[in-house]
């Protein structure tokens, strides 16, 4: 069985550290291979680590509702970067205050996402997403 | 008969050598002699020896047991290529750089062909081929390969220090060429993990064994055994040494060793340099503990006309002007004017190296307040800071100079020491302490204990 790379970290100025753990822990335990990059991670160090480690996805975590402001910019570097194909999911309190879910899934997906979870979101579920979506893209 | 070692280093300028008596402890004689690598590096070495004969009253000289180290013929010239500028790519120049090599040029991406032309051109006397992750990227080192393959003679001798599942595929493009490829550890098996030992194994066998034939310093081996590792390394070494100490002598702790040349400068530092306050994030790499920096446009002699920028708006002695002039055509200060302004130079030269080579930190402010980000080494609670190089040996007032690598108040940002102890490396024997740190460690802490002299 193929064991893609995924990166993992927090986003931006965020230190929320505690969600992109479990993330990552699920993520050996379900057989893959995680770069976890941690706590404050700007933008570009999600790109530069997928670039070395030829990832097949990255998953970021942002509790403290300003990830709109740390991503901007982030699609036109990514797709620069050349990682146009790699799968980039996100998750957690992402905006600031009680907004519908639906609006801020669009938002994100504009920004580039394949995916957008809300804070309560189920991990396990969240992998098989990603298990699927690997699989349609021949990286499993 | 007292145990005598000789060590050597060819320099480019000049061989010294350093004669230890490892029974008294003690220098018993130095000699310095203009190098004669272009013509027959022995013919140098054979005065030099004649002249520590005549000092010592020692005979038999070429039967003492002698080590030498080498930054003739230009030094260990490398050239390093990665993928990513601030991951692989930087892994491969730190390791270059820990082995004591000049690194003449750096490369990211996939190369193309003016860069091979470039290289080409550059010569270098190893190329690190450095990219991808352990079972990362494969692509950028596996295109590398092939257009290096394809290149003549000026590259021969080749370091993979790469992703290891590449290795075969890049064996069979090397597969059939002239090359010299020699195989070892990523420099970068993850993200965040710098693995430098193994490299730095290679690239100090690679010099022993290949380099010094080339240079023509290998004919040395008439009178020496070998000339095991390139003088920078042989520096670090003894950095190492007098910071980490040896049996019941616990050295004196962490360090930086700043050794100004009339080309470039190096900063040597034996530190953690971690933050000093527990919330302060750390960016980039992880800092190597044994690091080694080279500042190429920071030197006495071949570089005059950049430390002339750093002089900007200050003032500057009467006859400033003249007697850079005069250090330009290769004078050495003699008068009290020059010797004023070769102290100016110099000391803005161990500002502007300690500076580059130290850590800094940036305040960013986001919801949570402001917060301190570290880029590089906290140097700001090193103990000690030693000098050595021409510049600084022969300055009357060395301490003077070395104060520039201290912390200042108006730059909190920048982590350099805040209050270290200076120390002079006066009979100039630090490459000698690094070459006999192998074989006789204690010996060579007391011959530094014994010779480095607190300003």
């Amino acid at each position: 069985m193929k064991q893609p790379m995924i990166i993992t970290g927090t986003l931006g100025m965020d230190a929320h550290i505690i969600g992109t753990k479990i993330i990552s822990r699920a993520l050996k335990e379900a057989g893959f291979r995680v770069t976890a990059l941690g706590a404050y991670t700007p933008p570009e160090e999600f790109i530069k680590a997928a670039q070395e480690t030829a990832a097949a996805a990255i998953l970021m975590s942002s509790l403290y509702g300003m990830a709109e402001l740390d991503l901007e910019g982030f699609d036109a570097k990514r797709q620069e970067a050349g990682l146009g194909g790699v799968l980039l999911y996100i998750g957690g309190n992402l905006v600031v205050g009680r907004a519908d879910f639906e609006g801020v899934e669009r938002k994100f997906k504009e920004l580039g996402f394949d995916r957008v979870y809300p804070p309560e979101a189920d991990i396990d579920a969240a992998i098989e997403d990603l298990k699927r979506d690997l699989k349609a893209r021949g990286k499993l | 008969m007292s145990d005598i070692r000789l060590l050597i280093d060819f320099g480019s300028t000049f061989t010294k050598v350093v004669a230890a008596d490892l029974d008294a402890v003690e220098i018993a004689a130095v000699a310095r002699v203009p190098s004669t690598v272009d013509s027959d590096i022995t013919i140098g070495l054979g005065k030099a020896l004649k002249e520590i004969a005549r000092r010592t009253g020692i005979g038999n000289l070429e039967e003492k047991e002698a080590l030498a180290c080498s930054s003739a013929a230009g030094g260990l010239r490398m050239i390093c290529t990665g993928f990513v500028p601030e991951l692989t790519s930087q892994a491969g120049s730190i390791a270059a750089l820990g082995a004591g090599a000049r690194v003449i040029g750096g490369y990211s991406y996939k190369l193309n062909r003016r860069e091979i032309a470039e290289i080409e051109a550059a010569a270098p006397d190893i190329l690190l081929l450095c990219g991808g992750t352990d079972g990362g990227d494969e692509k950028v080192i596996v295109h590398n390969a092939g257009l290096l393959a394809a290149t003549g003679p000026a590259v021969t001798n080749i370091i993979v220090a790469g992703n290891k599942a590449a290795h075969d595929a890049i064996r069979a493009v090397f597969a059939g060429t002239a090359k010299n490829v020699i195989y070892t550890g990523n420099v970068m098996p993850e993200i965040g993990v710098l693995d430098a030992a193994p490299c730095k194994r290679e690239i100090r066998e690679l010099f022993m064994r290949n380099i010094v034939r080339a240079k023509g310093i290998a004919r040395a081996r008439e009178i020496i055994k070998d000339v095991i590792m390139p003088t920078p390394a042989a520096v670090l070494e003894a950095a190492k040494l007098i910071s980490g100490g040896h049996g019941d002598d616990s050295g004196f702790g962490e360090l930086i060793v700043i050794d100004v040349g009339g080309a470039t400068t190096d900063v040597h530092s034996i530190a953690r340099g971690t933050p000093a306050r527990a919330d302060t994030i750390m960016a980039g790499l992880p800092e190597p503990y044994e690091k080694r920096t080279v500042e190429g446009d920071l030197g006495l002699r071949y570089n005059l006309d950049r430390l002339l920028e750093l002089t900007g708006g200050r003032p500057t002695p009467p006859g400033f002007n003249e007697a850079v002039a005069a250090f330009q055509k290769g004078r050495l200060p003699r008068t009290a004017v020059e010797y004023a302004c070769h102290r100016l130079l110099t000391s803005l030269t161990v500002a502007a190296a300690v500076e580059r080579h130290a850590g800094r930190l940036e305040v960013v402010y986001g919801p949570a307040g402001e917060r301190l980000i570290q880029h590089g080494k906290d140097l700001t609670g090193v103990g000690a800071v030693i000098g050595t190089g021409g510049p600084l040996v022969f300055a009357r007032k060395p301490r003077e100079i070395l104060e520039g690598a201290r912390a200042q108040e108006e730059n909190p940002f920048i982590l350099k020491p805040r209050d270290p102890a200076f120390y002079i490396d006066a009979p100039y024997i630090l490459f000698a302490v690094g070459l006999l740190a192998q074989a006789a460690p204690d010996k060579a802490l007391r011959l530094a204990r014994k010779y480095l002299k607190p300003i």
